[in-house]
């Protein structure tokens, strides 16, 4: 009685272990303990730190909303958004149309193309701290590369003050970040122009097209769902860059570069307020998804619309 | 060019090279070679100035009157000396090969498991768990930092290399799943049929069938994991704190630049050297690097 039942158990823990629910378990275990234990984990605990005033080396207690009502009479945290909102929309876009146009160029019949198009992927490749230190040099207030050559030109008098300026600074982080973004777009889009059909183009220039009426009619419509995608990309890593902003102002002249990721950094870590760094990196939430869903949605209408799948 | 061109009986065939013969010379100097050439400059000035930098004898790197800055009179090796005998440098080096290849090679095990399950496995929830994969690759890192480093530092590997070794898989699995799956779904249900047939088991068809095909995509994957891991600053900043444990970029940022005095021919002799591993890399392995590029934002 009692082996049969025994045995029972055992075939039907025996199905359950050869079932596809099983293994599937067993071979995701190792990545969701780590997903879990290091990615979900600290999402939930930077949220519950946002509402704590937890400081380095000692555990915060519950305080409601007070990091965030005190960050809503924060000015420099109200800089930080305007600030992040503004480099991360002027940047997208700018790289979006160097990215475009550089990657029509690369889509013509050119020699050496490979050659070109695995070079100009470089300053993807390089780490973004080493290139910004470069960028740091030529923006040089003295010794600035850019300054002498537009005094040589005799277009400027006087050196630029690329990065003790506000206006300036916030410039030339922007000019940074769109060099290092370009190449990515770029490179992503020529894989998507590469697959549109020569003879779409034929066709149309047969009936009569100019070749703008065929970029238009032809190459952005079939790009739209990669464009979509890319732009997502380009605009998350945008909003949430730390590094360029790190290496080149530490978000000054007077705070008036920060991003919402370097002033989460500069309060949370060397200023020791646990508490009020998560806060920020908490409010990135909203701006992030919203980015994320105007960027994804508003594309991929069209995609529909042009009686794509989905 | 383009008359005798026009004149021949072109064959019917969909040549790459499409309309393009129907521009003439003067038309694509303007409209392609100008603007990329532009392009070009733009893009690769940085490191020609990281490069001249490296090897211009301090005399010279401030001293635009005498010497034009776009070239270098007598170039020396002392910035590189300097870097590599008198700093922590190689030993940054060391310290970036060593959590870049444990942290890629850590995911990519893990990826390749969670790859198979959700593309092949399919279990119940599968398909789901495919979405929060994409979605955990969206959670940017400069979220994490500050509960990660609450979480490291009760972990007991605050300062220590452990600490970006499981930090960094955070990035890299998500990524390296999303682009195995890609890889995984096109290899021929067929193959993994008939090894079931012939009594394999799901992890004899793993090891045997479907990894031997998918080499190309675990190069893709290990390629762009090591240079992400590489490049990664937020969390090499946050967790460590020692000199002898830091990687290249947070080294060279907060140990070679001192107060005023900057010393810019070392410092870009050291940007120039911590690029140089993933450029080598990059360089050998281009069309892999491209196609897990490109592969992760067209799924």
């Amino acid at each position: 009685m009692t082996m049969t039942q025994t045995a029972r158990r055992e075939s039907a823990f025996g199905t359950f272990a050869r079932s596809n629910t099983a293994i599937g378990a067993l071979f995701m275990l190792p990545a969701a303990a780590f997903l879990l234990c290091f990615l979900t984990y600290p999402l939930g605990l930077g949220v519950w730190l946002g509402f704590t005033d937890a400081k380095i080396g000692r555990d915060g207690i519950f305080i409601g909303l007070e990091n965030y009502q005190a960050l809503a009479r924060d000015s420099v945290f109200w800089m930080a958004v305007s600030n992040t909102v503004l480099y991360t929309f002027v940047a997208s876009i700018l790289k979006f149309i160097f990215g475009l146009w550089l990657a029509l160029i690369l889509n013509e019949h050119l020699p050496f193309k490979s050659f070109f198009r695995a070079v100009i992927l470089l300053p993807w490749v390089v780490p973004t701290v080493l290139s910004a230190l470069a960028f740091w040099w030529i923006y040089d207030a003295q010794f600035s590369i850019i300054s002498w050559s537009l005094i040589r030109l005799g277009w400027i008098d006087t050196p630029i003050n690329f990065l003790g300026d506000p206006n300036n600074a916030r410039a030339s982080v922007i000019a940074a970040n769109v060099w290092r973004g370009i190449p990515f777009v770029a490179i992503s889009l020529l894989a998507g122009l590469q697959t549109i059909p020569q003879s779409l183009h034929e066709a149309a220039s047969l009936d009569g097209a100019t070749s703008w009426q065929r970029f238009r009619f032809i190459t952005l419509p079939m790009l739209t769902p990669i464009i979509a995608v890319v732009m997502t990309f380009s605009v998350l890593f945008t909003f949430t860059d730390f590094q360029l902003i790190y290496v080149l102002t530490k978000g000054g002249p007077v705070n008036a570069t920060h991003l919402m990721a370097t002033l989460s950094f500069q309060r949370g870590i060397p200023g020791g307020q646990l508490g009020e760094g998560a806060a920020i990196a908490v409010a990135m939430i909203p701006f992030l998804l919203a980015s994320i869903l105007f960027s994804f949605f508003g594309l991929q209408r069209r995609k529909w619309q042009q009686g794509g799948q989905d | 060019m383009s008359i005798s061109e026009q004149t021949n009986i072109q064959p019917l065939t969909d040549d790459a090279q499409g309309m393009s013969y129907l521009n003439r010379l003067p038309r694509r100097i303007v409209v392609l070679y100008l603007p990329l050439a532009v392009f070009l400059f733009v893009l690769l000035f940085p490191f020609y100035w990281m490069a001249i930098t490296a090897i211009k004898p301090n005399s010279q790197l401030t001293d635009y009157n005498h010497y034009s800055p776009f070239w270098v009179v007598a170039p020396t090796l002392d910035h590189i000396k300097y870097l590599l005998f008198e700093t922590s440098y190689p030993g940054w080096l060391w310290n970036t090969l060593v959590v870049s290849t444990c942290a890629t090679v850590l995911s990519l095990a893990a990826s390749v498991f969670a790859a198979y399950a959700i593309e092949r496995v399919r279990f119940t929830g599968s398909r789901s768990v495919g979405l929060m994969i994409f979605l955990a690759y969206l959670v940017p890192p400069s979220i994490l930092f500050i509960p990660l480093a609450v979480i490291v530092f009760k972990f007991g590997i605050y300062d220590t290399k452990l600490a970006l070794i499981f930090t960094y898989p955070t990035f890299l699995i998500p990524f390296c799943t999303w682009l195995l799956m890609g890889y995984f779904r096109s290899i021929p249900f067929e193959l993994e049929e008939s090894a079931l047939v012939d009594g394999a088991s799901r992890w004899q068809i793993l090891i045997r069938v479907i990894l031997p095909l998918a080499v190309p995509g675990l190069i893709s994957a290990g390629i762009f994991a090591f240079t992400l891991s590489w490049n990664e600053f937020i969390y090499a900043l946050t967790f460590i704190q020692s000199s002898e444990n830091k990687t290249v970029p947070v080294g060279v940022l907060t140990e070679l630049v001192r107060g005023d005095v900057f010393e810019w021919g070392s410092l870009m002799a050291g940007a120039l050297f911590g690029s140089l591993p993933v450029v080598i890399l990059y360089s050998f392995f281009v069309d892999y690097y491209v196609s897990s590029m490109t592969g992760a934002v067209k799924e």
